[in-house]
């Protein structure tokens, strides 16, 4: 049995041990460190990606207990995507904080390596308190990252952060205990299994169960109306914190897709598809009060927040669609939106350090220094985020739209998305021609942008580009992903039917 | 026994839950203890009340179901954490915002920040 589907914990747990031990070390070496971790991640996840591509389940049976009982880790293009998604951005947010960020990063890179650790883990466990596990593993990661650097806003906006996701928790917990007390398992195939089996006197506990954990699911995604929470921590956060910090909404969606496709998807007789219902209003409203935030902010980095919450709402939408090509079509998307936004928030770092008092402020100020690269950079991010042609958020968002298939969904998903698109072109153009255009005349005082972090903002841009270049393979991985995700019986025959290593195998039994 | 513990997780989430919605960090974190409490043995008791019955199979006619015991443990460290480190953070919210109100001081640099 191939050990390959641990590594994505196992390797940043590791490093982030190591990396504590060695606070007092020279950053130089804490830094390459930090990075020939996140390399070996990265050639992990392609391995594990490039595996799932063939269509098959890799089951991890940790200390080799046999499903249901033990713990399982499930690979499938789903998980191996998000996986090398988050890899990805975490990648990058490193390099630009080797390059760009403030001094005091003794603990910075063993914290990244811990929430890497409970990002990784919540996308490849199957098991539903294990998963419980995973996310506070990341929650309390990203509360020190959160809090990384200090500052009165930083303790302010973190103090919501963190109280609501331990109420969060507590949901969680609550929600767990249900399904369990009913079902009388935690793996989530099994689940699956118990839950469309149910008996009448069982389906009242079923649904509360599952709707407390939409709740909490809900809050991680900053769906409406629990969103509250993240404009404010996004914009208050260090640069490559707020980047990293992209993937973590997506890890609510992601728990909504696997949760309501596997355990109360289509084959889960009375209950199929609990969630749809609740999560096509709430994503509608979600995209537009995003959209009329971004409208509203008067920080460059307040409304980069809200275009993650205009993001969350399109890819609820296309989960809430709750059909295939919907499904391929919002995990294109949410590729790109995650890794778009990263850039977006380090390239409002870099204008911010130009701009001198004015920061991010969308008013008249200092004119920037290097106006024409950072303005040529910020419009083609914000063309990616708004979603126009040719780069990938275009091909995305027209692939979502494409999928509606009744009247009614085209009709209110049409024009909400299309409404939201222009009103983020709206504000995205005032605030880019206030920073670059209306400004006084003089220059702030400020150093060139350093080029290192200049050349890690363009690489992550670039991304969108090779999305839309090499949109056919990458659209018929997602169209492949979404097929074997709306198919939960693979799922669940890969996990139940897999067969724990007999002790005649296993290495080393010779000695015995 | 179970009008008892139902009581008693009733009480106590709804004590959490009015601490909650205190503007204070104090009570707040207050609150979240008490609701962690009845999320415990919510836990605890979702593998059924069988009083007297040990967690191994064979030992008596009755077992209890030792997966709760062990999922409560889990939920019980890792809320101590997070108490843990929720007080750490109010006490320096307290002193880098000057009072304990969740939202901070209201102040002109607030309000143009």
């Amino acid at each position: 049995m191939s050990h390959l589907a641990i590594a994505p914990i196992l390797i940043p747990l590791l490093t982030g041990i190591l990396l504590l031990l060695g606070t007092g070390r020279p950053l130089k070496v804490q830094r390459s460190i930090s990075f020939l971790s996140v390399t070996a991640q990265l050639c992990v996840a392609t391995a594990l990606i490039v595996g799932a591509a063939r269509g098959d389940y890799t089951v991890y049976a940790l200390g080799n207990w046999a499903p249901p009982f033990g713990i399982v880790l499930v690979v499938d293009r789903l998980s191996a995507l998000m996986v090398f998604t988050t890899v990805v951005l975490a990648f990058f947010s490193l390099c630009y904080a080797v390059r760009n960020n403030d001094k005091p990063a003794d603990s910075l890179h063993s914290v990244v390596h811990f929430l890497l650790m409970g990002v990784n883990g919540a996308f490849l466990t199957g098991d539903l308190f294990n998963l419980f596990v995973f996310f506070e593993v990341l929650l309390i990661a990203s509360y020190t990252l959160l809090l990384h650097g200090g500052g009165a806003a930083r303790i302010k906006s973190g103090l919501h952060y963190v109280l609501l996701n331990l109420f969060g928790s507590s949901l969680f917990l609550i929600a767990a205990a249900i399904l369990y007390s009913v079902t009388g398992t935690l793996n989530m195939a099994d689940m699956a299994v118990k839950v469309a089996n149910a008996t009448p006197a069982q389906i009242p506990l079923l649904t509360a169960g599952a709707l407390l954990l939409l709740v909490v699911f809900g809050l991680k995604a900053a769906m409406v109306p629990m969103y509250f929470w993240l404009p404010r921590a996004y914009a208050s956060a260090s640069a490559p914190v707020a980047a990293m910090f992209c993937i973590m909404t997506k890890i609510g969606l992601y728990a909504i897709i696997r949760f309501y496709t596997l355990v109360f998807g289509n084959d889960a007789g009375a209950l199929a598809n609990i969630a749809q219902p609740f999560l096509w209003p709430l994503a509608l409203i979600t995209l537009a009060l995003g959209a009329t935030g971004a409208l509203a902010a008067r920080e460059l980095r307040l409304q980069i927040a809200y275009l993650v919450i205009v993001s969350v709402g399109t890819l609820l939408a296309g989960i809430a669609l709750n059909n295939t090509a919907a499904l391929g079509a919002t995990l294109y998307y949410l590729v790109h939106s995650t890794w778009v936004c990263g850039a977006l928030f380090l390239l409002a770092d870099i204008i911010m350090r130009q701009r001198g008092a004015t920061a991010d402020r969308i008013i008249t100020g200092p004119a920037v220094r290097q106006a024409v690269k950072l303005g040529g950079l910020f419009f083609i991010a914000a063309a990616a985020i708004i979603g126009m042609p040719p780069l990938s958020g275009f091909i995305g968002k027209l692939m979502i739209l494409k999928s509606a298939e009744t009247d009614q969904q085209t009709f209110w998903l049409w024009s909400i998305v299309l409404l939201a698109s222009f009103v983020m072109i709206i504000a995205l153009s005032r605030s880019g021609s206030t920073i670059f255009w209306r400004t006084e005349n003089r220059v702030a005082k400020a150093d060139k942008a350093d080029r290192g972090a200049l050349l890690t903002v363009i690489c992550m841009l670039s991304l969108t580009l090779v999305l839309s270049l090499a949109g056919d393979p990458v659209v018929r991985f997602t169209q492949a992903l979404a097929q074997q995700t709306m198919t939960p019986s693979l799922y669940i025959n890969a996990v139940l039917g897999h067969q724990p290593i007999s002790r005649a195998h296993a290495p080393g039994a010779a000695h015995d | 026994m179970e009008l008892l513990m139902a009581t008693v997780i009733a009480v106590l989430t709804s004590c959490g839950v009015y601490l909650l919605l205190r503007g204070r960090t104090f009570p707040i974190i207050l609150g979240l203890t008490l609701l962690t409490y009845g999320v415990n043995l919510f836990i605890f008791v979702s593998g059924r009340l069988s009083p007297g019955s040990s967690t191994i199979i064979g030992v008596g006619e009755q077992y209890a179901d030792p997966i709760p015991q062990a999922l409560v443990l889990t939920a019980i460290v890792i809320s101590f954490a997070m108490t843990a480190f929720v007080l750490v953070l109010a006490l320096r919210a307290r002193a880098e915002l000057g009072n304990d109100h969740v939202d901070g001081r209201i102040s002109v640099e607030d309000v143009n920040s």
